[in-house]
């Protein structure tokens, strides 16, 4: 039976790698071997002279600020980016021309940042994609068999016969780990795999990480999670504009010593920049919504922001944080509730009719949201407000180009060039690009979903001044964010949502980080009994 | 941090990367460049002001439709419907010239293009169906309607008041010609420099960003189509006046010439990229093409197959552009 054969085959990998740990021979041979590796894109150096050793069943991370190449290096491993100069070693052997089969074929798998499944599929067929079994061309009917065991070595219970797209995204990524393990891989590259991960979900992926290890493979963890790298990791290397800076062992690191090496100074803390004064929560609210209900799930959702009030909103994945931000700017219709602004009511909201009253939104994805990628950095930052830049319906070049300048300046736009690329921006700076939409009016209500996530240290401290700043400027904002430490160093006062519900409100200085999750959790926990007794 | 990265990457001039990147970009100029001198090695009669003016002008109305698909394509759409708007405009020129006055007829045709191209464009936004579709069965309603104006029969209209437009010439260049430029022109300022331009190619570089930065895109989903149907229906008063004859049958397999100019000039099937001049060289080059075959008096056959090749290597020239 295939079945045994499969279960064997991977038996023999965690076999002969625990064998060569025993032997205690000197030094393994690494399992890749990346020596002066560099990359360019169009003319553009993004890795130079990159030697890295990724040893057998070793967690070896790889971090460095958004920018600094450490995905590039990932994806070159695992061939999806082809390298300028520079030798790759694959166990032992040195491989010319590399391409993602090529990879799979020696054992060497990508788990990619946009999970790649077929949502219609089934769990086991996505696992086996590609690699059925066949009997004159008709599919063998073991699918099943040949799942449970690749989900034993793995040590998930996921059903086989569910649809993949119906799973949670931990969950998908378990699919996207067997489908590696199914095909024998002994190397897995994980670009940034806990970034839409709760926190929860991320200690139980690091469990499957530490799992895996065991079993002889090695894991290639791309992550800009300082905590989550230290956690886990045996070897971590840390990089910084397309450079290694150093590949040590974790347990001689700290987050500090990481900081420092990322972003090339000493004594860098995490820390949030000064709140601005609380204002007086009297008078007209900015914004004032009750009883919000909406088809995206959202019940029943009423709160207050004052002008210069920072207030934040946490919940944990699928909780309805976006939503609420989605249907106050009008981008998803309500079925019931109200929304007023500085006292006025404002019932038909589409994102047109916002934004001239007013509000901005930073969108949760930026690349799907907030950015037209085809499109300069010039006209992406001057779309919202276009038509205060034109005359006859025509562009004035100059009035423009003197904003979109200065907008650049303010955040610290890198490469500071009005007529660049978006697309060849890092993540951080495009980011930066998305905030700029906002800033050539004073906006009242300013709505940021996920102002940080996946931005380098840089990036972050300057989006989370930019949020100091617009609150000063006495508008009213919203801040919402999968990083509950974000909100508490944002933020005035937090209101928690959960299942489209808002189940409390905490002040940021008498709570913390734990006692938040906690009741999220709870919360969730008591809504899940709910719906079992219905 | 990225200080350093950027400074690098302002200083890196032009390397071996960016000359590709310059030559796929002007792939079709290039291209243009080389049949013509080829042409003129192997014809004596090419290379003469009469043949290149002549190419020129028999080309103006499916150049003038290149120009506005180019806009319906960089929104992210695709317009089948435009040879049948040509075929009312044709019927509907020519019927006007007769019966009311001839330069209401010629008058005539864009305003009713671009009444049909507006129908397109509620029809697409309003039912939510693909432009795809929602152009091809249009396209069938339109053929239609011009078979039904005519009844199936042929409009001749021998008047020299409704000629002038696809015939005559101011000195030395056709007025058909000049109406080609100024349009092009038109269009060009219109994408490149208007606030209009900008939101369509935001629309179709990224529909749901374009519309959390607030741009009505349904508004602007109809405007690029209306532009388009009033340029079939310019081009369709042209085309009647030169042949003095309206019919309904005219400008059959129009449209698929005209998006395969778009994208041989390298405007991006996927929207949100491309440009008006573009396309008036890809009719050019599909026209150097065919006036090439005539003049070496080729197998006809073999110009539909170099036709498909040329769309092949253009599409296959800005593809190699995306990959990484």
């Amino acid at each position: 039976m295939e079945t045994r054969d499969d279960l064997m085959a991977i038996g023999k990998i965690a076999a002969t790698d625990t064998a060569i740990a025993d032997a205690g021979r000197p030094p393994a041979h690494p399992y890749v071997r990346l020596s002066g590796v560099s990359k360019s894109f169009s003319g553009v150096t993004v890795l130079r002279d990159i030697d890295i050793d990724f040893m057998p069943g070793e967690i070896h991370g790889l971090i460095g600020e958004n920018g600094a190449g450490k995905s590039t290096v990932g994806k070159i491993v695992g061939g999806y980016y082809s390298r300028t100069t520079g030798e790759i070693e694959a166990f032992g052997e040195r491989v010319g021309h590399w391409e993602p089969p090529l990879a799979l074929a020696s054992g060497i798998a990508m788990m990619h940042q946009e999970l790649q499944l077929v949502p219609e599929l089934s769990v086991a067929e996505n696992v086996f994609l590609g690699i059925e079994h066949s009997r004159a061309g008709l599919l063998a009917r073991n699918e099943e068999d040949r799942h449970r065991a690749v989900a034993a070595f793995a040590g998930f219970d996921l059903d086989p016969s569910a649809p993949a797209g119906s799973l949670s995204i931990a969950d998908q990524q378990k699919v996207e780990i067997m489908r590696a393990l199914a095909r024998e891989a002994k190397v897995i590259v994980m670009d940034e795999p806990t970034s839409s991960l709760t926190a929860d979900e991320a200690e139980r992926l690091h469990e499957v990480m530490r799992r895996l290890k065991e079993r002889g493979c090695t894991i290639i963890y791309v992550s800009h999670f300082l905590d989550h790298v230290l956690d886990v990791c045996d070897t971590i290397t840390v990089m910084r504009d397309g450079a290694v800076i150093r590949t040590a062992a974790a347990a001689d690191e700290t987050k500090e010593s990481l900081v420092a090496a990322m972003i090339g100074r000493a004594n860098a803390e995490v820390t949030y920049p000064d709140r601005p004064p609380m204002p007086a929560r009297t008078g007209t609210p900015r914004l004032r919504v009750r009883g919000l209900t909406t088809e995206t799930g959202l019940h029943d959702i009423s709160f207050d922001l004052y002008p210069g009030e920072i207030l934040g909103l946490v919940g944990l994945v699928g909780s309805g944080r976006t939503e609420i931000a989605r249907a106050i700017f009008g981008a998803d219709s309500a079925i019931s509730g109200e929304v007023l602004l500085d006292g006025d009511s404002y019932a038909q909201r589409s994102p047109h009719e916002s934004i001239r009253r007013g509000l901005a939104m930073v969108p949760e994805d930026r690349r799907k949201e907030g950015l037209v990628l085809t499109q300069p950095v010039r006209p992406n930052m001057t779309l919202p407000y276009l038509a205060s830049f034109a005359k006859y319906g025509l562009v004035e070049s100059g009035r423009e180009r003197s904003s979109v300048r200065r907008s650049i300046d303010y955040l610290g736009v890198l490469p500071a060039r009005i007529d660049g690329e978006v697309a060849n921006l890092s993540g951080g700076n495009q980011q930066k690009v998305v905030l700029g939409k906002w800033i050539m009016r004073d906006p009242k209500l300013v709505i940021l979903d996920e102002p940080s996530r996946g931005v380098d240290i840089g990036a972050r401290r300057r989006i989370h001044e930019f949020v100091g700043e617009t609150a000063r400027r006495g508008a009213a904002v919203l801040v919402i964010s999968s990083e509950i430490e974000e909100v508490m160093g944002l933020a005035h006062r937090a209101c928690m949502v959960s299942e489209g519900r808002m189940i409390g409100e905490f002040d940021p200085a008498e709570t913390n980080v734990d006692a938040v999750l906690w009741q999220l959790f709870q919360a969730q926990g008591k809504q899940d009994e709910a719906k079992r007794e219905i | 941090m990225s200080g350093n990265a950027a400074a690098m990457k302002e200083r890196s001039g032009l390397g071996a990367a960016s000359v590709a990147r310059l030559f796929q970009s002007y792939a079709v100029a290039i291209m243009i460049l080389v049949l013509i001198v080829l042409l003129s090695f192997l014809s004596d009669s090419f290379l003469t002001v009469r043949n290149l003016v002549n190419i020129l002008n028999q080309n103006t109305p499916l150049a003038i439709m290149a120009a506005a698909m180019t806009l319906v394509i960089i929104s992210g759409g695709f317009d089948l419907s435009v040879a049948a708007i040509f075929a009312v405009g044709s019927v509907v020129a020519a019927t006007l010239a007769l019966h009311v006055h001839p330069l209401a007829g010629l008058l005539a045709a864009p305003l009713v293009g671009m009444a049909l191209g507006f129908i397109n464009g509620i029809t697409i936004t309003a039912l939510r169906i693909h432009s795809f579709l929602a152009t091809l069965a249009t396209g069938l309603v339109y053929r239609g309607i011009a078979i039904l104006i005519t009844g199936g029969t042929l409009v001749p209209v021998r008047i020299d008041a409704f000629t002038w437009l696809g015939r005559e010439r101011i000195g030395p260049i056709y007025i058909a010609v000049i109406v080609l430029i100024v349009f092009a022109i038109l269009l060009t300022i219109l994408l490149n420099r208007s606030t209009l331009g900008r939101k369509i190619l935001a629309v179709g570089g990224n529909e749901e960003a374009a519309i959390l930065s607030g741009i009505r895109t349904r508004r602007i989903k109809i405007i690029a189509f209306s532009i388009n149907g009033l340029a079939a229906g310019l081009a369709a008063a042209i085309a009647t006046s030169r042949i003095s004859m309206g019919q309904a049958t005219a400008g059959m397999g129009m449209e698929l010439e005209a998006i395969a100019a778009v994208i041989i000039g390298g405007t991006s099937i996927y929207g949100g990229q491309g440009a008006i001049w573009r396309s008036i060289a890809g009719v050019m080059m599909l026209a150097l093409v065919s006036n090439g075959f005539n003049i070496l008096n080729a197998d006809p056959f073999y110009k539909d197959l170099a036709t498909g090749l040329i769309i092949v290597a253009a599409v296959a020239i800005s593809a190699s552009g995306r990959r990484r």
